[in-house]
């Protein structure tokens, strides 16, 4: 299939290709014949063969918890390479309804699962993700397979080193599977920018899984990743976790080196995580986390033992309740009554609930589309068809253009997509002679009033409670034509990327729809612990069990 | 246009040139990355992620570059910043893999500062006086200086029928320090003192190796004449010569410039503002300035922070690092030969322009005992000589310092003369491996004994009375022409002592 990409000659063509077959790259390192042998070989028959498949779907139906597959490869009830076949066999099912993962080797997530199996078998000690299958965002770097930001301008570049994270998830023993979709370049707030075509809502697959990591959540949702790595610039982990039912989150800016990140807004730019429950969070992270010389943002701060910290009950936990977050007039009615309910349960917990203000969120959004869209012009400006990824021909007759000038022109106009090129155009004029002051200079210092917002408020709380998003997923195309709309729906989360502190999202029930309702908390910088300690400890109290879409569940399998 | 006579007659101009040079540092690694800034590798194998700019690739500052753009600040006398930030330049080119540059804008590492250059001819201008101090030396006040990487190469494959351009990234990311200087130089030949002063003090300091064949330092030149005419002073519009990389071309493209700007003033009568700033090409072949850009405004290069590098803060040590580090300028050696050791001026400035490890090597002796005088007439006789010769450094000079200055006392101490000290130094030059005692021996030389050399004479004078007569007649000289004779029956036989006695027993006849 990468020599499909290499004949794509224009959109068109490319347009016709993708809505043809969603996930166009699935098949491309997975022979066909290996593909029917294996689904053969059958996940159906041989689960109801206990004696050769020794563990029960259902078990995976409800609890697809990274830790219940830690418990059971610990205990031997199941091989890495059973887990990995597991989900290679629900990705091959599942994935075409909703264009989750774009990019996958399962030969290589095999032979990686039976690597720890042999591990296991010499009695080694195994680090703490080993065997456990994780999906990556197509903007971070692997030197397997391509990396593509789901743009045409890198459709098919390969990196040739790991991102620092997924290097950390291999020291970790974690098991590549498969890339996911995004919105080009992570901008977009519903995966509906992407060469791959749109990823759709495990909930509702009429519906965005939200963006720009929605291949990510979504792959979480539908059960076909245990767990997913995302990157959130403005919201791009937790919006998609609201919508898609999951937790996911974005630690603090640096907490989480950004070598291997394809860079979008580079000072707003951070990788985080998803899984099933905010335990796994703390898994997750803590083989993510820590300190890296190749990137000079990066905390040097020690990370705390996040796995372990997250069992100590938050005593006399302090809650804020940002009234302006609360009190927006865009917040679905069935979204406000659940986070009521949330803050009702919290304080029947023992939690002190206090109002706050952060008088300068209005201004979150014209700030965020101004720094963000600025340091993407100049971090875009690389894709320009002279080194590396697409380049187009320089037109016939350039008009007043050196040939140079209209191959630069030519590339940047076909490679990219329409909102890559509509913030590129933001950020270019925001930065030009004239307008730098009024704009960006003016956008960095309300950044700051951003931050001293949050400084105030942490003065007060332990951390922040408040909607994930204004509403609930939205459907697919609704929103396509009005990027302005697009941008509100960032309304709650771009706040926490402009202060960098880390915040997370998880599920808190179901609107009358079925659509997932989302809660965000947030905390002061490098307070991931005390942010998931909060977030276990109400899921711990209210029993909370992952679910998955009735379409995606196991029985289907 | 002028209507007037004057025309015919030449108009009275100042010439005014500020330089921007580009000077690369001495860091073994590039500015952001780790690869090796070695000259002369195959093209593109001295690259990584970081200087291809391949996505998700970031940079890290090498902290040695700005240990070294301090000791320049410090020996240029600027002011370092107590905080110096990083800041994208945007642009494309293809040799600009990133699409940006990442340089310093508003925040550069060094402020203000100046160099002192020599007056070459002592101005009668009012406004020029003001800037000569009272050591007969122009000063150069800059601006400042910043620190940014370099952009690759771009190599025009200019084959019949081809129009293609290869890229070579090796330079991509090696750190420059561009120094700025104000339009404080007002001729060619000041633009080349200042050039070459400012390359010594980046070598004599290790900052930079100054190899100019190696664009290790680059010149931009921004060139207007302020013409009178009519009691009017009237500036030509600026003109930036881009790219020159040889104190020759410097001179040569400023005494262009300065010419085509008259002949275009008189052409056109526009002056600045009146007609767009062009950036021009020095044709080193051609001999001339070629148009490459002209422009209504500066280009817009949408400055703005870096956000993948933190600031910059200097601590008290690099500081106190900076400033001894850059103590031993050219200047200082300078005084050191001329004040201290009364070497003559212009053998002092070869000495300096060949460099610091030179000048310690000539100090060594000095230190050593040999008379500064004769140390340098040597040094320029014969260790140059060798260098050039050889092409060699002086640190690959067969022999050491201490060594050449024995060789120097021993003509001091009447053991050798001059010409035998020569033929000793070629001995040892063969075989570095004998000491100056022996190489003397080698030659033959014994210090003839002094009843041995009145013998001598005493036989000599008796044999030619028409020398003995012609030195009673006034001419003393003539008694060289026993010398020659003295050499034939005992060839150690020391010609000024052979002189001396002899004329003393013939004043005594």
């Amino acid at each position: 299939m990468s020599a499909t990409f290499s004949r794509v000659n224009g959109p068109s063509e490319l347009d016709r290709l993708i809505s043809e077959k969603s996930c166009v790259r699935i098949a491309c390192r997975y022979p066909i014949s290996h593909a029917r042998q294996f689904a053969g070989s059958g996940m159906h028959k041989g689960l109801s063969r206990a004696a050769t498949f020794p563990y029960s779907l259902s078990m995976f139906d409800t609890r697809l918890s990274l830790r219940t597959l830690r418990e059971s490869i610990a205990n031997r009830s199941v091989s890495c390479r059973e887990i990995a076949e597991f989900f290679l066999a629900r990705i091959e099912k599942h994935n075409a309804a909703i264009n989750a993962i774009v990019a996958i080797d399962p030969e290589i997530a095999i032979e990686a699962a039976k690597a720890i199996d042999r591990r296991r078998a010499q009695g080694e000690s195994l680090p703490a993700m080993a065997g456990i299958p994780i999906s990556v965002k197509d903007i971070l770097c692997t030197r397997q397979g391509t990396t593509t930001c789901g743009s045409k301008m890198l459709a098919k570049y390969q990196s040739p080193f790991d991102a620092h994270l997924v290097s950390r998830l291999y020291e970790s023993g974690a098991v590549l599977m498969g890339k996911t979709n995004l919105d080009e370049f992570a901008m977009g707030g519903s995966t509906e920018n992407s060469i791959f075509g749109p990823s759709r809502n495990p909930w509702d697959v009429a519906r965005t899984c939200g963006g720009s990591s929605g291949g990510s959540a979504a792959a979480v949702a539908a059960g076909l990743s245990p767990a997913s790595i995302g990157t959130d610039t403005g919201g791009s982990i937790r919006q998609p976790a609201a919508f898609c039912g999951v937790c996911g989150i974005k630690p603090t800016y640096g907490r989480v080196s950004r070598y291997g990140l394809i860079a979008y807004g580079s000072s707003l730019d951070v990788a985080g995580a998803f899984a099933h429950t905010v335990e796994d969070l703390a898994l997750v992270l803590a083989s993510i986390a820590g300190h890296d010389p190749r990137d000079s943002t990066s905390l040097p701060d020690p990370v705390p033992n996040y796995a372990e910290e997250i069992h100590q009950t938050p005593t006399s936990l302090r809650i804020g309740v940002v009234r302006e977050h609360l009190e927006d007039d865009g917040l679905d009615s069935e979204l406000r009554d659940a986070l009521q309910a949330s803050i009702e349960t919290y304080k029947r917990l023992g939690a002190s609930i206090i109002d706050v203000s952060l008088p300068h969120s209005k201004y979150c959004i014209p700030t965020y589309y101004i720094i963000a869209p600025c340091e993407a012009s100049s971090n875009l400006s690389r894709y320009d068809g002279a080194h590396y990824g697409f380049r187009a021909e320089p037109a016939p007759n350039t008009s007043g253009l050196s040939p140079l000038e209209s191959m630069y022109e030519n590339t940047r106009s076909q490679g990219f997509g329409a909102e890559v090129r509509r913030r590129i155009l933001l950020g270019t004029y925001a930065l030009s002679a004239g307008y730098y002051d009024a704009y960006y200079l003016k956008a960095l210092k309300v950044r700051r009033l951003i931050r001293k917002d949050y400084d105030a408020a942490f003065e007060k709380v332990d951390i922040l409670l408040g909607p994930t998003t204004p509403r609930p997923a939205f459907k697919l195309g609704e929103k396509i034509n009005d990027p302005v709309q697009l941008y509100l729906e960032d309304l709650f989360t771009v706040g926490a990327n402009l202060a960098g502190i880390p915040a997370l999202s998880m599920p808190i029930g179901h609107t009358r729809a079925g659509l997932p309702l989302g809660m965000q908390l947030q905390a002061p910088p490098l307070r991931e612990s005390t942010l998931l300690a909060a977030g276990h400890w109400y899921q711990q109290q209210t029993s909370y069990i992952p679910s998955i879409p009735p379409a995606f569940a196991a029985s289907s399998t | 246009m002028s209507d007037s006579a004057s025309t015919n007659s030449p108009l009275a101009y100042r010439i005014v040139i500020g330089l921007e040079v580009h000077v690369q540092l001495k860091t073994e690694t590039k500015l952001f990355c780790r690869c090796s800034t070695r000259f002369g590798q195959s093209p593109n194998t001295q690259v990584c992620p970081v200087c291809l700019g391949l996505p998700g690739s970031l940079p890290v500052l090498n902290l040695h570059a700005i240990e070294l753009a301090a000791r320049a600040g410090e020996a240029l006398h600027c002011e370092l910043a107590s905080f110096t930030k990083w800041d994208r330049k945007n642009y494309f080119y293809p040799d600009l893999p990133k699409g940006y540059q990442t340089s310093q804008f508003d925040l550069p590492i060094c402020v203000g500062g100046y160099l002192d250059i020599p007056i070459r001819v002592p101005s009668d201008n009012a406004a020029d006086a003001a800037t000569l101090s009272e050591n007969m030396v122009k000063r150069i006040r800059l601006v400042r200086a910043h620190l940014e990487e370099d952009a690759g190469k771009s190599m025009h494959d200019e084959r019949a029928g081809r129009a293609d351009t290869r890229i070579d990234l090796n330079r991509a990311g090696t750190p420059l320090l561009e120094i700025v200087s104000e339009p404080d130089l007002s001729s060619a030949e000041e633009a080349k003192d200042y050039l070459t002063e400012l390359r010594l003090i980046m070598v004599y300091l290790g900052i930079s190796d100054g190899n100019m064949q190696e664009g290790s330092l680059r010149a931009d030149a921004n060139v207007n004449l302020h013409i009178e005419r009519d009691g009017k002073t009237i500036p030509t519009p600026i003109v930036e010569i881009k790219n020159l990389n040889s104190f020759r071309s410097v001179e040569r493209a400023i005494d262009y410039e300065v010419e085509r700007q008259y002949r275009e003033f008189l052409r056109t009568g526009l002056a600045m503002g009146q007609s767009p700033k062009q950036t021009r090409g020095w044709d080193d072949v051609l001999g001339q300035t070629d148009l490459q850009r002209e422009k209504e405004e500066a280009a817009d290069y949408r400055y703005f922070p870096c956000p993948d590098l933190v600031p910059v803060q200097l601590t008290e040590q690099q500081r106190e690092a900076a400033k001894h580090e850059s103590q031993f300028t050219p200047d200082r050696y300078r005084n050191v030969l001329l004040h201290t050791h009364a070497v003559k001026e212009t053998d002092a400035e070869i000495l300096i322009q060949q460099g610091r490890d030179v000048v310690d090597y000539f100090l060594e002796m000095v230190r050593a005992g040999a008379t500064p005088k004769r140390a340098s007439a040597w040094m320029l006789q014969d260790v140059l000589r060798h260098l050039n010769d050889q092409r060699v450094p002086i640190d690959r000079y067969p022999i050491a310092a201490p060594k050449l200055a024995e060789l120097l006392m021993a003509i001091e101490q009447g053991k050798v003369d001059t010409s035998q000290a020569k033929q000793a130094l070629a001995k040892i030059l063969d075989d570095p491996s004998i000491g100056v005692a022996a190489a003397i021996e080698s030659l033959g030389i014994v210090r003839v004994d002094v009843s041995e050399m009145e013998t001598l004479c005493r036989e000599l004078l008796a044999e030619n009375p028409d020398v003995v007569d012609k030195v009673k007649a006034g001419n003393t000289k003539a008694v060289a022409a026993l010398v020659g004779q003295a050499k034939k029956r005992n060839r150690n036989a020391d010609p000024r002592v052979l002189q001396e006695i002899c004329l003393k027993m013939i004043a005594s006849m």
